[in-house]
């Protein structure tokens, strides 16, 4: 998968991931890795895991060993009787709330991740099977829509939310009292990953081969037919890769869960409850780090089982402003 | 998303022709299936709006039970959004045939041109209007707001700080990625291995990353405990005197660069698994070609390598560039930002219009970020254009 341009070429999520291919060692075997090569690999990635490899530690040590010794003396005597210990993340998700906070998560995360994708994938369908004025010109703005920094849309959409919006003294828009409500944090990230899911669903859309598409026609099949019983199924590779971007982005999301749902315990979600963690008990270290773990573990396992597509998804997010 | 029907079905069963996708309905069908389509055909909007009714008082108040929302969400996220479009669709069904296709489109691409309109380019317009009013928004200022944004001494730092986390992130992310990806790609075993532990961190959310770096930076002052931080421990193993209180080093902008490592923690895998990608799409014959010639690995590397994959890494550092501006979450979580000089432009942002309820300069702040990306919007739109023109 190779990235030319910041709008990916169309066959971008449609190319087969390229496998690991033999090794370029070739008939003169000069480019096998020396010994040089494996220790500086060697070292790379020992620093790239020693900050998770950290709180991975601490968070199933005792807090009075937190309290008194660096986590990596645990690796020194890792069998001494109460070097281990399960309660702090019973108290992360108890007392601390993020049972809770998960439970948010989720409820944020799965519709803001469906939502845009059916929404998009309609309008990939029109732009590239349907005839219609503006298809262009309107595509076109999408492109540019691409990279348009979150930061502009959060005043007026919040001042939506909570005022409704009006033209001089005339009200257009009532207030949604969308502030702080699932619905609106929905919305908000549907509204914020659109441009892309219609960019890339497009541009796989597009290459399906048009003698499907004509010969199903001719059978009396109606577009929403052909949409539905067709591209969809044609098209899951795609949606995968979109699907998994969009559900990290939002389950990683602090910004449009901090401005358009908040603090509050009843709603908040991972990443807001582990930032007020920071503030109010930032000391309390196996707290800490057991309640940033949980909020790792799904993202963690999304990322391990379905590494593949992450890889295309977030490829494919590159162009994503 | 709706289970894929099985592809097989799908080719030796195409939907039964359907009437109303022919151009004469009514002649064909009799009377009683008219009347059947009819009353579908408006009962089933109906119904999706008084679903979407309910639903939306249902979801808007967050008391509810956790498990009870999820699952109505999914329902109606899958379910409702997918049955509106499919009761939009009938309904266009019963317009008169010359109109039917010419307004079909619309069903499809309506709600999406909808959503754009209200969570993005009305944003953008508004939010450039309300720059140059009050804080209430009300009141006219002209462009106070931007001389505030351009004098204020927090403001100032913060756009010098920001100018800093473009350069350097990338920087060290892409050369870090671009080296790791060549000296991957020679292991003979285990490339898969090392290259997804480096990537790994991409999976955690920023706010995660900073907590991992918090426990990394640790300080006690004494008095206060012992100190369990990493490289507090590493700096008075090897060079002793006190530990340090790394994230208040202001003495050379130090403290930036310990939360610029976090970043460049996070997105070095980024790079390196694209770069990887397309260092792999190098035909092997130049390279074999190069070492025939005597190229020694560097020579190959910075003359062939390189240059081979030189729009990859423009667009890679790009995108880097952009989400370096728009950096928040870091510098938000590790707090304080005023005390230690650390703040940056999408931090201000919110500090302005959300926590000090002033919107005018938090749009203002917004506006400065909109226009530093323009450029690269103007460049996607003319790639775009040509990808066009060939096609």
């Amino acid at each position: 998968m190779t990235v030319t341009a910041p709008v990916p070429p169309p066959d971008f999520v449609a190319t087969a991931p390229r496998k690991g291919r033999p090794s370029k060692s070739g008939i003169l075997g000069v480019s096998q890795a020396g010994w040089f090569t494996r220790i500086t690999i060697l070292v790379v990635v020992l620093l790239w895991l020693i900050p998770t490899l950290g709180v991975l530690i601490t968070s199933f040590r005792p807090v009075e060993l937190v309290e008194t010794t660096g986590w990596w003396t645990a690796l020194s005597h890792p069998f001494h009787a109460g070097a281990w210990t399960i309660q702090n993340y019973r108290d992360a998700l108890d007392t601390g709330g993020f049972q809770n906070a998960f439970l948010n998560t989720l409820a944020v995360t799965i519709p803001a991740t469906v939502i845009p994708i059916t929404i998009a994938a309609f309008a990939a369908y029109a732009f590239s099977w349907m005839d219609f004025r503006g298809r262009h010109v309107l595509f076109v703005l999408v492109v540019g829509l691409l990279v348009v920094p979150l930061q502009m849309a959060l005043i007026p959409i919040s001042r939506l939310y909570v005022d409704g919006a009006s033209i001089g003294s005339l009200r257009i828009i009532p207030d949604l009292k969308l502030n702080g409500t699932f619905l609106g944090v929905w919305l908000a990230h549907a509204g914020f990953g659109l441009p892309l899911a219609i960019y890339l669903l497009t541009n796989y859309i597009r290459s399906l081969p048009s003698s499907i598409m004509e010969s199903a026609k001719i059978d009396g099949a109606s577009h929403f037919t052909i949409f539905w019983r067709l591209v969809v199924p044609l098209s899951v590779p795609a949606l995968a890769a979109f699907a998994i971007f969009q559900f990290l982005w939002v389950w990683n999301d602090l910004l449009v869960a901090y401005v358009f749902l908040g603090g509050a315990p009843q709603t908040q979600v991972l990443t807001i409850a582990l930032a007020n963690l920071v503030g109010q008990h930032g000391e309390n270290w196996q707290l800490l780090t057991s309640a940033a773990f949980i909020s790792m573990l799904l993202p963690l396992i999304v990322f391990f089982s379905l590494q593949r597509y992450f890889v295309r998804g977030l490829t494919a997010g590159s162009v994503k402003g | 998303m709706a289970t894929p029907t099985d592809d097989e079905a799908v080719e030796t069963t195409p939907e039964a022709p359907k009437p109303q996708a022919t151009s004469a309905p009514a002649a064909t069908s009799s009377p009683w299936d008219t009347t059947l389509r009819a009353s579908l055909g408006i009962v089933a909007p109906i119904a999706a709006i008084l679903l979407f009714w309910w639903s939306f008082g249902f979801l808007r108040s967050s008391t509810a039970n956790r498990l009870l929302i999820v699952a109505v969400a999914v329902v109606v996220g899958v379910g409702g959004v997918f049955l509106a479009f499919w009761a939009m669709d009938r309904l266009v069904d019963w317009l008169p045939a010359p109109f039917r296709e010419r307004f079909r489109p619309y069903v499809f691409v309506g709600p999406a041109l909808v959503i754009l309109t209200v969570f993005l380019v009305y944003p953008v317009i508004n939010t450039i209007v309300v720059s140059f009013r009050d804080a209430n928004s009300k009141g006219f200022v002209g462009l106070d707001n931007y001389r505030f944004v351009f004098s204020d001494p927090s403001m100032l730092r913060s756009i010098r700080n920001t100018a800093t986390w473009i350069v350097f992130v990338p920087l060290v992310a892409v050369g870090t990625g671009l080296v790791f990806a060549t000296l991957a790609d020679r292991l003979r075993r285990g490339e898969a291995v090392v290259k997804s532990l480096i990537f790994l961190p991409m999976a955690i959310s920023f706010v995660g990353a900073a907590v991992t770096w918090r426990l990394i930076y640790s300080y006690r002052p004494q008095g206060f405990g012992s100190n369990i931080g990493l490289l507090n421990a590493v700096k008075t193993g090897i060079f002793g005197g006190q530990p340090v209180a790394w994230l208040s080093q202001q003495s050379w902008n130090q403290n930036n660069v310990y939360l610029m490592v976090i970043m460049i923690w996070v997105q070095t895998g980024f790079a390196m698994v694209i770069l990887s990608s397309a260092i792999k799409a190098i035909p092997d014959e130049i390279i074999e070609a190069a070492r025939i010639d005597g190229a020694t690995e560097f020579q190959v590397f910075r003359r062939i390598t390189v240059p081979s994959i030189l729009p990859t890494i423009v667009v890679v550092t790009t995108y880097m560039v952009i989400n370096a501006m728009k950096v928040f979450d870091i510098v938000f979580v590790l707090g304080n930002a005023e005390a230690n000089h650390t703040e940056v432009v999408a931090e201000r942002m919110i500090r302005w219009f959300f926590i000090q309820g002033n919107d005018g300069r938090g749009a203002a702040i917004a506006v400065v970020l909109f226009i530093a990306v323009i450029p690269v919007m103007i460049w996607n739109v003319r790639q775009f254009r040509q990808q066009e023109s060939i096609r």
